[in-house]
């Protein structure tokens, strides 16, 4: 094996161990750190993609506001209870069953055909020359604009639908 | 990568981490005595002349102390939450630029890599609240998640005016685009509620709400003792140099310095400290001043004031560099 390949295999087989602790913890907050990590193991393959960028904001969106996010929700939540019942549910095994199954299938198919897309503009060279964060920002903002201000209009509306639900009557 | 520049590497790390060590024993010094003079004491003066050997000894009887663990803490959460904090910010040093093109490494993220570190830095107050199992540092751990979250978002943004000015996310850059003029001429509003957040993202007085002595004992580190509380310490002390120097490199020229007479010949890194160490001055002061905000105050002045602020402050730049 490669150098890169080793790096992928490493982190390929870490976030689906850490995935399966995440899930399988009896105490929610050690499935977040968990999850923490998960997360830092996300930017690095991120890095290795040249997409700096994406590694920078997955740490400072996931890690640092939606965890914390959790973690507080967690907090306040008395989760006491949950920590002594029965962690799945009887259909368990099938669900794994199933699991494995199709991980299976989906490496037969990838083997089998060999998906090359063509090469577009926005090759390693190109990164490295431009800057990641130069290139996201430049195709967010032209070629991609219209889908962008939707994805931020939906945003709107749940920020505004989280705030009226917030908000008490006052009367 | 050559051997030679894997072992230019070791140098300069070894030369940062031991510029930052050695401020945080001394800054600690610094402040009692910068905080006693302005209260009319004198500081600590016993432990050598005028008190200078008191960070060596404070450090050795943190050290030699009992180590206390509560019997019902979760213990593997315990034993990491302060290093978290101390990793963090240490290894946030590693893209400051302490001189002209002196920095660990230079990358073009170095605002967003700061700014990741130092969210995961505040998972190390969380944790160590939530895993003390102590009412006190579970109510210094909840305020720091959600001071957290709402300072994160202000500093972030205020510092999107300087990266558009700059071109640049890169400390480098952003120091070489100031050679005409300081950014804090030109951006002098996101500067105010970038000092203001960074103050809250330290957790420093005046919003030391996860440590507020008076109601929460010492809110997240009650049950910590010994050395473990002195990483607390150092994750504290060396995220005030970080935030200092980032406040100088976004807004006051980073390493550059008078370029007349013979204060051109002077080396970058004792302007870089000079004005670092103004800010640091700056912090002990405000906390000499200033009394705790209430926990209802600080989070409407995040999301009331310094939020709307620093959007405003980005679409004015914008137009600006568009007209």
């Amino acid at each position: 094996m490669s150098m890169p390949q080793v790096f992928f295999a490493y982190f390929a087989v870490t976030m689906v161990t850490l995935s399966v602790l995440v899930v399988t913890r009896r105490n929610p907050v050690h499935s977040v750190l968990w999850m923490l990590i998960l997360f830092v193991h996300i930017a690095g393959l991120y890095l290795f993609l040249n997409a700096e960028f994406l590694a920078a904001v997955q740490i400072i969106i996931y890690a640092g506001a939606i965890l914390v996010l959790f973690l507080f929700v967690i907090m306040l939540l008395n989760l006491r209870k949950e920590e002594t019942e029965k962690r799945f549910q009887k259909q368990w095994p099938f669900s794994v069953v199933a699991g494995i199954v199709f991980a299976i299938f989906l490496v037969l198919i990838v083997k089998n055909i060999a998906v090359l897309a063509p090469l577009g503009p926005y090759t390693a060279e190109t990164m490295k020359s431009e800057g990641h964060m130069m290139t996201v920002g430049t195709v967010l903002y032209t070629e991609f604009l219209l889908p962008f201000e939707i994805a931020s209009l939906v945003l709107l509306v749940a920020i505004i639908g989280a705030v009226v639900l917030a908000k008490k009557r006052i009367e | 990568m050559s051997a030679m520049e894997m072992f230019w590497i070791f140098i300069k790390v070894f030369i940062a981490v031991n510029v930052l060590m050695l401020h945080v024993a001394y800054v600690v010094y610094f402040e009692r005595k910068v905080i006693g003079h302005m209260q009319a004491r004198l500081g600590p003066m016993r432990v050598g002349w005028h008190g200078l050997l008191q960070p060596i000894a404070d450090g050795i009887k943190l050290f030699f102390k009992e180590d206390i663990i509560p019997s019902s803490a979760d213990k593997p959460i315990f034993y990491i939450a302060p290093v978290i904090g101390v990793i963090a910010a240490l290894s946030s040093l590693a893209v400051i630029p302490l001189w002209k093109n002196f920095s660990i490494a230079n990358l073009n993220i170095g605002i967003l890599y700061i700014l990741a570190l130092s969210s995961v830095g505040s998972f190390s107050v969380i944790l160590a609240g939530w895993s003390s199992n102590s009412k006190y540092s579970f109510l210094g751990g909840l305020r720091s998640s959600a001071q957290v979250i709402s300072y994160e978002i202000a500093m972030g943004l205020s510092l999107v005016g300087v990266m558009m000015l700059s071109r640049s996310a890169n400390l480098h850059d952003i120091v070489k685009a100031q050679s005409e003029h300081w950014f804090i001429w030109s951006q002098p509003v996101a500067f105010f509620v970038f000092l203001m957040a960074a103050i809250a993202e330290t957790n420093r007085a005046p919003f030391d709400l996860p440590e507020a002595e008076t109601e929460l004992v010492a809110g997240y580190a009650t049950e910590y003792s010994g050395m473990r509380f002195g990483l607390f310490f150092m994750a504290e002390y060396a995220g005030m140099f970080i935030m200092s120097a980032l406040a100088t490199i976004c807004f006051f020229g980073g390493w550059s310095g008078p370029t007349y007479g013979i204060l051109a010949n002077v080396p970058g890194l004792v302007w870089f400290l000079l004005k670092v160490y103004a800010f640091i001055f700056f912090y002990f002061w405000i906390r000499a001043t200033l009394p705790r905000y209430r926990y209802d105050q600080l989070m409407s002045l995040g999301w009331k004031l310094f939020i709307p602020l620093s959007l405003a402050n980005i679409v004015v730049t914008g137009l600006i560099k568009i007209l």
